[in-house]
């Protein structure tokens, strides 16, 4: 896909997201929709680190909650409008990512994911023992009401989240087609020859690092506005962690469409089973299609779409 | 004429274990050098403390006149120390042309000539035909010939072969040997590692050999190759094959 | 002296605890520290050893002697795994971290999953005689529930440390993390001592259940906040070092110990992470191990 092709896609996308408040009435969706998006946002910044260059972030719900706490403070000491709250999370997210990418990704990648699986437990006991950020029973965060132009709230957020959405996915999609996803790529596949051939390393981590942790952390940032409750237990959620590993896996880890395909796929599907079916069978589900995908297609569903294509290409080039 | 590499008392240690050194040695700009010695003995220990990749436990690095002891790998590459893998690291999940557009996005190159020098130094190694194709899908002989287009790229002054020959063809061989000599007709100076003894004595204008982390040897080929100790350490090994 | 009570007592249970964390992360000390297997799943294995310990419990089984007995069928688990392991990926050659990470995560997932639907989210424990009474020397009072899991965990590290040190498959199990080729060379088959490191890793999974669950009541994701305490342990103690589990897990329980004890018990959980961070900032080689 183009550059051309793909803003007209993404003004559609934006265009019917704005639209659809008007034509559909049943705010459920909108309150479905705004996690199936939440997943979009998180899912991209995930791959901008754990697929384009390779290291597993197991923490992403210490980004997330970052973000979600991040805005929760804002609202509570200042009525910050939606968008400094958006602001301030991903400047958050990604002086974490900084900091955390500083302190491990020197060493090995193993130890930068056990670091991470660390970041979530030291942020938690942090907010645990903050009176502020109402410790373990959560803060209520009344949010300013939407603008008028929207039927409601959930509408709003819902929107804000496409939006979100369709900047994360533009910022993964642009790193991934620059000299930077390609160093990226470098990293992932062997650190000393990219080293060799000039590439610095510790720098373009870093900077990976601290793009993927603003962008989750941002999705985090509508959260209290969309719940007007946040806790330590759903900011922190090992749901998200895993989420975030699993849709990019489930997609493909190359591309930006990936993980866009992975979140939009499981997250939809864990609307409708959380509705049908107990939320430890979703886990169950999620995580036997981890082992599946790891084990048969590590490539995920891109890579067996790019299977299948050369296999067609390949029937017809015989006959 | 001053040397270009000057390796000073340079020591790599792992844990209590000392795998290389002290080595002093020094390289004169254009020069062919052979590197030899039995497995184990600190070839690719003291290539890798010359790139960069480890950090020296004891000793200077000097590379035209510069204290680069302390610059991390990627610096010293873009002022032109190349070097190849013994085991080749080729970048997959990218096409080959790819693989060399690594290099040059740190390189002061303009953006529309970088396909055409990449092709360029593609069909100089023989790999043009190959440009598409992804790095997974290469033979042993053109990863190895992928190894040294991607350290082509940089236009090195120095450039180490790490075993680039191993597992070869005799014609292959020929043809590397062509290769690494058209580059050093250029001027570039050309560290080659290697355990085929006839590809090195042919190539060398000076060998070093190295035993247990030390050299034991060093002086022109033949005289190296007469040598007491090295036959003993080295070809008496070998032969035992 | 209330203080003196209170640093003592809380240097004896962290101390106790230290001990129960050595046990807990001595399979990961095999399996992450020796053969580099990113096992994740292992806090899970825990708890599931620990749920089959209460099992045996409830037919009146002696958790201890439970779990020794248990050892065996955990063993044979573990060497089945590391089976589809090395199928799925070392032998392929493309075992890179992030795929082996993930297949540890889901496998953890599972095993959580299973024993909710097994067992359902209830706390489960076992009974004892010992629950309830206490050992006392001076000021010091600690719950024989703490100290007889305690007593077993230096027991069992004598007994590995033995093992890996003066048996023949031992050593080798700790040569085929150093150097795999050499030991190739010398007539072993690296892949068949790595497949029996690893059951003896799932093995010692169990005895570390039986502590957990002699401590405390567990529930199926009881493993999450053992999780990163034991890779704190294991890159505290230096990869792969048996002594320095111990050692290292000894520090990471007093601190926690005396956090609890000065400071609040909610910030207990903090401390193990805190200094895992540390540690890798500062010493990636662990205080105990050498540089590799
Ligand atoms: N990363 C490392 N960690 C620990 N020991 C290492 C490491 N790299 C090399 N060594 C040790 O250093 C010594 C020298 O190894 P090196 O690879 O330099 O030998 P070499 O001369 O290149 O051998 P070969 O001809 O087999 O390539 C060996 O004993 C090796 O085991
Ligand atoms: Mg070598």
């Amino acid at each position: 896909m183009s550059w051309r092709n793909f803003l007209l896609v993404a003004l559609l996308v934006a265009a019917a997201g704005m639209v659809l408040p008007r034509v559909l009435e049943n705010p459920y969706y909108f309150f479905a929709g705004y996690v199936v998006l939440q997943y979009v946002v998180i899912a991209t910044g995930w791959n901008i680190l754990g697929g384009y260059a390779g290291y597993t972030n197991f923490g992403t719900s210490a980004f997330f909650g970052a973000g979600v706490y991040t805005a929760a403070f804002l609202i509570k000491a200042f009525e910050a409008p939606l968008l400094v709250q958006v602001l301030a999370a991903a400047g958050i997210g990604m002086l974490l990512g900084l900091v955390t990418g500083y302190l491990t990704l020197r060493i090995q990648g193993v130890y930068f994911a056990i670091a991470t699986v660390a970041l979530v437990v030291v942020l938690e006991t942090v907010v645990h023992n903050s009176d502020y950020l109402g410790g373990a029973s959560g803060l209520t965060t009344i949010a300013p009401p939407a603008p008028a132009w929207f039927a409601g709230p959930t509408q709003y957020v819902f929107c804000v989240m496409l939006v979100l959405a369709l900047v994360a996915v533009g910022i993964a999609r642009a790193i991934e087609h620059s000299w930077v996803g390609r160093s990226l790529r470098a990293i992932r596949a062997s650190e000393p020859a990219a080293e060799a051939c000039g590439v610095p390393t510790l720098r373009m981590k870093l900077a990976a690092c601290a793009i993927s942790g603003g962008v989750i952390a941002m999705a985090g940032a509508p959260y209290p506005y969309y719940a007007s409750h946040v806790d330590p237990l759903s900011a922190f959620s090992l749901t998200i962690g895993l989420n975030a590993l699993a849709m990019p896996l489930i997609g493909g880890t190359r591309s930006w469409i990936g993980p866009v395909l992975g979140a939009v796929l499981l997250a939809s599907v864990q609307q409708i089973t959380t509705v049908t079916i107990s939320s430890e069978f979703n886990i169950l589900a999620v995580g036997l299609m981890l082992i599946a995908f790891v084990v048969l297609a590590p490539e995920g569903i891109l890579g067996l779409v790019a299977e299948l294509r050369e296999r067609v290409g390949r029937r017809r080039a015989t006959t | 004429m001053s040397a270009i590499v000057e390796i000073r008392g340079v020591e790599k240690r792992f844990g209590a274990i000392r795998a290389l050194g002290p080595v002093n040695l020094s390289l004169q700009p254009g020069e062919r050098l052979g590197l030899i010695g039995p497995n184990g003995s600190g070839k690719t220990t003291l290539i890798n403390c010359l790139s960069g990749l480890f950090a020296a436990n004891a000793g200077t690095i000097v590379f035209e006149g510069r204290d680069i002891t302390q610059e991390p790998a990627h610096v010293r590459a873009r002022m032109g120390i190349a070097r190849s893998f013994q085991i080749p690291r080729p970048f997959t999940g990218m096409s080959v042309i790819e693989n060399l557009l690594v290099p040059m996005d740190y390189l002061p190159i303009e953006a529309g000539a970088r396909e055409g020098r990449a092709m360029e130094i593609l069909s100089s190694v023989g790999l043009a035909g190959r440009r598409d194709a992804p790095a997974e899908a290469l033979s042993q002989l053109e990863l190895r010939k992928l190894e040294l287009a991607r350290a082509l790229v940089i236009e090195p002054k120095v450039l180490v072969a790490d075993e680039a020959m191993a597992g070869l063809s005799e014609g292959e061989i020929n043809d590397v040997l062509a290769l690494l000599m058209r580059l050093n007709e250029r001027g570039v100076a050309i560290i080659m590692i290697e355990h085929i003894m006839h590809a090195v004595m042919r190539f060398s204008q000076r060998v070093v050999c190295l035993e247990t982390g030390r050299i034991i040897a060093e002086g022109l080929p033949q005289a190296v190759a007469q040598d007491k100790h090295v036959q003993k350490v080295y070809f008496g090994e070998r032969a035992g094959r | 002296m209330v203080f003196l009570d209170l640093a003592l007592n809380a240097l004896a249970s962290g101390i106790a605890l230290g001990c129960i964390y050595a046990l807990v992360a001595l399979g990961l000390a095999i399996t992450f520290g020796l053969l580099h297997i990113p096992n994740v799943a292992h806090p899970a294995l825990v708890i599931a050893g620990a749920y089959a310990v209460v099992l045996a419990n409830m037919r009146g089984i002696d958790p201890i002697l439970a779990a020794l007995v248990l050892t065996l069928p955990f063993y044979a688990v573990g060497l089945a795994f590391y089976e589809f392991y090395a199928r799925a990926f070392e032998r392929r050659g493309r075992g890179n971290t992030l795929q082996s990470l993930t297949l540890f995560f889901g496998v953890s997932l599972i095993v959580e999953i299973a024993l909710v639907v097994a067992f359902g989210t209830d706390l489960r424990s076992v009974s004892v005689p010992y629950v309830g009474r206490s050992f006392e020397l001076g000021l010091i009072v600690l719950p024989y529930r703490f100290l007889v899991p305690a007593l077993l965990a230096p027991a069992v590290i004598l007994g590995l440390w033995l093992y890996m040190t003066r048996t023949h498959s031992g050593l080798a199990m700790r040569a085929v993390a150093h150097d795999e080729r050499a030991l190739s060379i010398s007539g072993h088959d690296p892949v068949a001592i790595k497949r029996h490191a690893f059951g003896l890793a799932t093995a010692l999974a169990v005895l570390a259940g039986a502590a957990l669950v002699i401590v405390g009541p567990v529930d199926p994701f009881a493993g999450r906040v053992h999780l990163g305490r034991v890779f704190a342990v294991v890159v505290l103690a230096g990869l792969g070092s048996i002594p320095g589990t111990l050692a290292a897990a000894i520090i990471i329980g007093v601190a926690e110990a005396f956090v609890t004890a000065f400071l609040s018990p909610s910030w207990a959980p903090g401390v193990a992470f805190a200094i895992l961070l540390g540690t890798l900032a500062l010493r990636p080689n662990g205080i105990f191990g050498t540089a590799r």
